[in-house]
């Protein structure tokens, strides 16, 4: 589970988020949505422990991350936006690199790295060097590596970023998979039917702030908008939200 | 400290696997120096015999008015050409390197027993010709005082009278001392070394991991920062140390087979210069390591980096050349120095020269402390916030 109670980040001047609270909870999909600019990277960074908030907490399973940020990051599994994987390094080894860096012995990573190699269909590159992986192997990759010590939370920073269809079908798939098991999963996007087919709540964030943090029927029914997108829309507070 | 050695590991294998990274390493890092120092001694030391076993061309102007001194340069190996029409260009021109004229009233002065003057045209700013010219001059004297002698004992008179005080040179230089400029420079070559082997290293761990967007997320990992820093750190000095032993080492073996006798200098490439060298270069390759990736990390690029590291590596050319130019006793304080230390060091170990085993001792601890001082504070840096993030 992700508690944030009240988050300031600035940045010299430019105010990124101001006064953020949401929870996510374990088994839920909550989708963190918003425009371009709106705070959402700066929000997942405090809460992978990347940046320190200004003001507010961050509880990741009843973990201060300011007190224990080493151990919050030992029950988050993270796909940031930057997913770039080392090149003179085949999938497995890419996976295993970061399943030492838990603290994981070599029979589970390899144990796990073989488990995720099936679920996530990588046998054609499992032992090729990364370099000239496609937008979607190279994707496969970096969430196999994020899962490798089988966290609690997941937090993914626009997951379909460049996938092409198939791929953002199979993704989706396996967001509700990891739903299933129980997990906590989070992440972040600007596209419409993404957090409308997935996510059991939605945390609308506009201009640093949260404006809406309820299921997207409750969301609809509460803007009077047949269709999530107008609903949006009107949460955000004006047309050239979208255009940010 | 576990994760420190698995970065570590990491890192070194994944760089033995590129290939570019390794030809630095292995290759052109090592060879840079003693090519190009074996070249400059070859150079050196054939332009000088050359010159000195060769005849010396001389243009003469007026050879006809002093046919007794023409005739004693010939026989002393020097080889007579025609008059140049305009000397001052020709030598300036470097045409040749210095023109005798004798004017036509030499053989009046001469035959009244004068001082007959002649005219030595040469540009001392020309290095090369020093040599020609010293040469010359010295045929000239030596002409003009056994001239003199024979005219003193043809007036009945003792030539030796001349001679109030005789100097006797007692020359404590030996060949080593005496080929002191040239090795000031060396050390410099190893340092460039060291610098080579561990540069790409040194930009990955910052800027070139934040360019191919792998540092944010590496550091979502549950290691703090400092951990993952040392590993990087430790591969990359591994790196540079590599590329130095080899270095020394080719050094060692290329410099077997330097004519250096034949200008006068001898080097002591043995065991103990390999020993300590290395042993003194040990904590100096650490503190390059650390210089390269703290300044690494202030680019916003790979490109930017490698700028960065270019300039870095013409810092510890201003010592070198201090030394070079203004050959100094070596003093304790100068041991104690980074960069300084060494170069004295090595220097001196290749003359033969002794060192005390509390210089190379003083030399490691210092530059130890040194490379301490600038992990520490590379390690703040990569702590800041702004490190993962694409600029």
């Amino acid at each position: 589970m992700i508690e944030v109670r009240d988050l300031h980040k600035a940045f010299g001047k430019v105010v990124a988020v101001a006064g953020a609270s949401f929870v996510a909870r374990d088994g839920e999909i909550t989708g963190l949505l918003g425009p371009n600019g709106a705070g959402k990277t700066t929000t997942l960074r405090c809460l992978y422990t990347l940046m320190r908030p200004d003001r507010g907490s961050i509880r990741v399973d009843g973990i201060d991350a300011m007190v224990d940020p080493v151990a919050v990051r030992h029950r988050l599994g993270v796909l940031p936006d930057a997913r770039g994987l080392y090149k003179h390094l085949s999938a497995r080894e890419n996976i295993a690199y970061f399943g030492r860096l838990h603290g994981l012995d070599e029979a589970t990573i390899k144990q796990r790295t073989d488990a995720a190699i099936a679920t996530l269909d990588m046998h054609d590159i499992a032992d090729r060097y990364a370099e000239g992986y496609s937008q979607g192997q190279r994707v496969k990759t970096a969430i196999a590596r994020a899962l490798i010590h089988d966290p609690r939370n997941v937090i993914l920073d626009e997951p379909t970023n460049g996938l092409d269809v198939m791929a953002t079908r199979a993704m989706r798939e396996f967001l509700k998979r990891l739903k299933a098991e129980g997990r906590c999963v989070l992440f972040s996007s600007h596209i419409m039917q993404e957090v409308a087919a997935l996510c059991d709540r939605i945390v609308v964030i506009a201009k640093g702030r949260v404006v809406a943090d309820d299921t997207p029927l409750a969301l609809r029914e509460r803007t009077g908008e047949a269709n999530l997108e107008d609903a949006f829309v009107k949460l955000i507070g004006s047309e050239e939200g979208l255009a940010a | 400290m576990k994760s420190t050695m698995v970065v570590f590991l990491k890192e070194v294998r994944e760089n033995l696997r590129d290939r570019r990274t390794v030809i630095n390493t292995l290759v052109t890092g090592p060879l840079m120096a003693p090519l190009i120092f074996v070249l400059l001694i070859n150079t050196l030391v054939t332009r000088e015999l050359d010159k000195a076993e060769k005849p010396l061309p001389l243009p003469v102007i007026g050879a006809e008015y002093a046919p007794n001194l023409v005739a004693a340069l010939a026989q002393a190996d020097v080889e007579i050409k025609p008059a140049p029409s305009d000397p001052e260009r020709a030598v300036r021109d470097q045409d040749v390197d210095v023109v005798l004229r004798i004017p036509a009233s030499f053989t009046q002065s001469w035959q009244n027993g004068e001082p007959a003057q002649v005219e030595m045209i040469y540009d001392a700013s020309q290095r090369d010709a020093g040599g020609t010219v010293a040469r010359l001059r010295a045929m000239l004297d030596h002409y003009s005082t056994r001239t003199g002698a024979l005219r003193l004992l043809s007036r009945g008179l003792s030539p030796s009278i001349l001679k109030a005080v005789t100097v006797a040179d007692r020359d404590q230089s030996t060949p080593q001392s005496r080929s002191g400029n040239l090795f000031a420079m060396l050390p410099y070559f190893f340092i460039l070394g060291g610098f080579i082997g561990g540069m790409a290293l040194a930009i990955d761990t910052t800027a070139g991991e934040r360019e191919r967007q792998s540092l944010e997320p590496l550091l979502a990992n549950p290691v703090p920062r400092w951990q993952l820093l040392a590993g990087k750190l430790s591969a990359t000095t591994t790196f540079a140390i590599t590329t130095v032993l080899l270095s020394i080492l080719a050094f060692s073996v290329v410099g077997h087979y330097l004519p250096t006798e034949k200008i006068g200098m001898s080097m002591q490439l043995g065991p103990r210069f390999l020993v300590c060298t290395m042993f003194v270069m040990l904590p100096l390759a650490a503190l390059l390591a650390g210089l390269q990736t703290l300044v690494a990390a202030f680019a916003k690029s790979y490109r930017e980096a490698q700028t960065y590291l270019s300039l870095l590596m013409f810092v510890p050319v201003i010592p070198t050349m201090m030394l070079s130019l203004m050959p100094v006793k070596a003093q304790m304080w100068m041991y104690a120095l980074p960069l300084m230390g060494q170069q004295v060091i090595i220097t001196r170990l290749m003359r033969g020269d002794p060192v005390p085993d509390s210089a190379l001792a003083l030399s490691f601890v210092c530059s130890a402390i040194a490379a301490l001082l600038v992990a520490a504070v590379t390690v703040r840096v990569y702590r800041s916030e702004r490190l993962a993030i694409s600029a």
